[in-house]
């Protein structure tokens, strides 16, 4: 794959594009990638980044970081031309609603926002009207809003109150509202409490799990997560799972 | 092209590369990404008597050129395995070995009695040195009376070619590979996972579940080399080496240490198809050198 774009976002994320000379392979939402980071001595095993979205026209496929440590920081230094090996696309994906009536209610904290933006685009797509709903600490991490608002209703929470409504995503006023269904990616707890808010509503909720990976591709078990039938692999079982299915204490 | 045909006690391989228990699923994982006709074999995940979850998440820290994991040995049982999984890879081009571990010797008899019936399986690692399970491998495989113990009970319960796999956390890795060698063994392999831990500083927490776990990757290789070296110079079997091959220069090394075959674990992550370009990169050192077989420098170590 070969960068063709790097846009800083905010002070911690950037916005990578990759182009290939080949046509890209079908990428459902939900999925992810593996890439491997060359020249970062600290770096051992690829890193796992969810697929942000995938423009068909340009052959162009998004992803969406947040610097956390070395891997990461290496690359935000990416530049134009620079060619990543990549492993794609990897896991299953969120499932598609049964109508296109269905309210639907994407919520995203922080970078966890970034697979949301290729299934609102879908969705939008197969005729729905999708709503989003962001959070972040502080109007500094919210990104791509001009993008989601392409695809339907946003909705935005900051801990500090520098944008939208002041709190956490579920403290926000468009949850008062009828919900069919959500997606949801983020921070665990973020996503623990907006499966409980599911949970008491009976909503059916899907959650995009971030579990710390090896291979990515259901080989070495390392990613596991709990789940009423037992461990499963976040990589290859997930990483969206029905938030029901998980074992979590909510 | 020079003879990459190597033999393990009585079994045959195309090659001298083959993948590590643990880190290539049953092959099938592997599929999308190389051809498995093209590697010496395969050594499936650890294979218990019964089902295991494993241990709890997290399992797996990074750390300076290598990784901790401790999955724990899950897997769904033997009898899964031949109902399930057996039947899906049994006609690959490749000897399909499958890892066998228990924490009793019964169990590791039962195993290995149930994978002694199934045509297509040429041979089993015994596992006597996973270091994750608590009251487990660990205790056969760092004695040697523990380990000639669990070895003589398979012997007489499996027929087919027998590797014992060793644990590196032990004092005199010789004399526990000379001690399973007496009691029938074909093969050792070696080196299973360095017990290591992790810590956090910032949350004063350790990174794994389990606290401690097996170190694999890069930063293990000299240690393995070193045992390789030390183990195939004492016994007459042949000696599989691994521990942090990510390369075919890697790979060179373990033969010229005395490593017949060898097996790649933790490079499998980051290069899924690494174990077929090992297999060419062999080849091509071999063609450059001028030796027309493998067997040109298992052992030839100048030293
Ligand atoms: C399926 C999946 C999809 C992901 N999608 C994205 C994405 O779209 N954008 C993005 O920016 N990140 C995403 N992540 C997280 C990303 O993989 C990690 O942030 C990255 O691996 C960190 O690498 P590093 O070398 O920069 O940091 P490291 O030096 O490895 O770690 C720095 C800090 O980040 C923490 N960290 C590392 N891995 C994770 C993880 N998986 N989850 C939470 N914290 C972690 C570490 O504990 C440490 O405190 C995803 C993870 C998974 C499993
Ligand atoms: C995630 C993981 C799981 C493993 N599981 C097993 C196992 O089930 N049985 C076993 O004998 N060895 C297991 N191992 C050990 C490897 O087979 C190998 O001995 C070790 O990783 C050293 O080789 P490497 O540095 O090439 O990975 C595992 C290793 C890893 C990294
Ligand atoms: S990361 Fe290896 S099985 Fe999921």
């Amino acid at each position: 794959m070969v960068v063709s774009a790097n846009i800083p976002l905010g002070s911690s994320h950037f916005l990578l594009k990759f182009t290939h000379k080949e046509k890209l392979p079908e990428m459902l939402p939900g999925q992810f990638v593996q890439v491997r980071v060359d020249n970062a001595p600290g770096v051992f095993l690829r890193r796992p980044i969810s697929v942000n979205f995938v423009d068909k026209q340009r052959n162009e496929l998004w992803l969406l970081v947040q610097k956390v440590g070395e891997g990461t920081r290496k690359m935000s230094e990416y530049k134009t031309g620079d060619v990543v090996n990549m492993l794609l696309p990897l896991g299953n994906s969120f499932t598609m609603p049964q109508s296109t009536q269905s309210r639907l209610l994407l919520v995203g904290g922080g970078v966890g926002i970034a697979p949301l933006l290729y299934m609102g685009s879908l969705l939008k797509q197969q005729g729905c009207n999708p709503m989003f709903l962001l959070g972040a600490r502080s109007a500094d991490g919210l990104m791509q809003i001009d993008d989601f608002k392409q695809f339907g209703d946003v909705f935005i929470t900051t801990e500090d109150g520098s944008a939208g409504e002041k709190g956490f995503v579920t403290q926000h006023s468009i949850l008062q509202q009828h919900i069919d269904k959500i997606y949801t990616c983020g921070p665990t707890p973020m996503m623990q409490a907006v499966a409980r808010f599911a949970q008491n509503n009976a909503i059916e909720c899907e959650a995009s799990l971030e579990n710390k990976m090896a291979c990515g591709f259901g080989a070495c078990l390392c990613c596991v997560t709990q789940t009423q039938s037992g461990h499963k692999c976040v990589c290859s079982e997930g990483p969206v799972f029905n938030t029901k299915e998980l074992s979590w204490q909510i | 092209m020079a003879d990459l045909k190597i033999r393990i006690g009585e079994l045959e391989f195309k090659n001298p590369v083959t993948t590590a228990s643990g880190t290539f699923g049953f092959g099938e994982e592997y599929t999308d990404f190389m051809d498995l006709n093209r590697i010496g074999g395969i050594f499936t995940k650890g294979t218990t008597i019964r089902h295991r979850e494993g241990n709890a998440y997290p399992r797996m820290a990074e750390t300076p050129s290598g990784m901790l994991n401790a999955v724990g040995l899950q897997n769904k049982g033997v009898d899964y395995f031949i109902s399930s999984i057996y039947p899906r890879i049994k006609d690959y081009d490749t000897n399909i070995m499958v890892n066998v571990s228990g924490s009793t010797i019964e169990d590791y008899v039962a195993t290995a009695e149930k994978v002694n019936e199934l045509d297509k399986i040429p041979a089993i690692e015994l596992n006597i040195s996973c270091p994750n399970v608590k009251q487990g491998g660990m205790t056969f495989g760092v004695s040697c009376a523990g380990a000639a113990e669990v070895v003589r009970a398979v012997r007489k319960a499996y027929s087919k070619t027998l590797i014992v796999k060793l644990s590196p956390n032990v004092t005199d890795i010789v004399s526990i590979a000379q001690a399973v060698e007496d009691e029938g063994a074909d093969s050792v392999s070696l080196i299973n996972t360095l017990l290591g831990m992790a810590i956090d500083a910032e949350t004063r927490k350790p990174y794994l579940s389990t606290i401690t776990g097996g170190l694999s990757g890069p930063c293990v290789k000299p240690v393995a080399l070193r045992m390789v070296w030390q183990v195939a110079k004492t016994v007459k079997i042949p000696v599989i080496g691994l521990g942090g091959i990510m390369n075919a220069a890697d790979a060179i090394e373990f033969f010229l240490a005395g490593a017949t075959a060898i097996q790649i674990g933790t490079a499998n992550f980051i290069d899924p198809a690494i174990s077929v370009k090992v297999v060419e990169g062999i080849n091509e050192y071999l063609d450059r050198h001028g030796y027309s077989s493998i067997y040109d420098i298992i052992g030839a170590l100048e030293a």
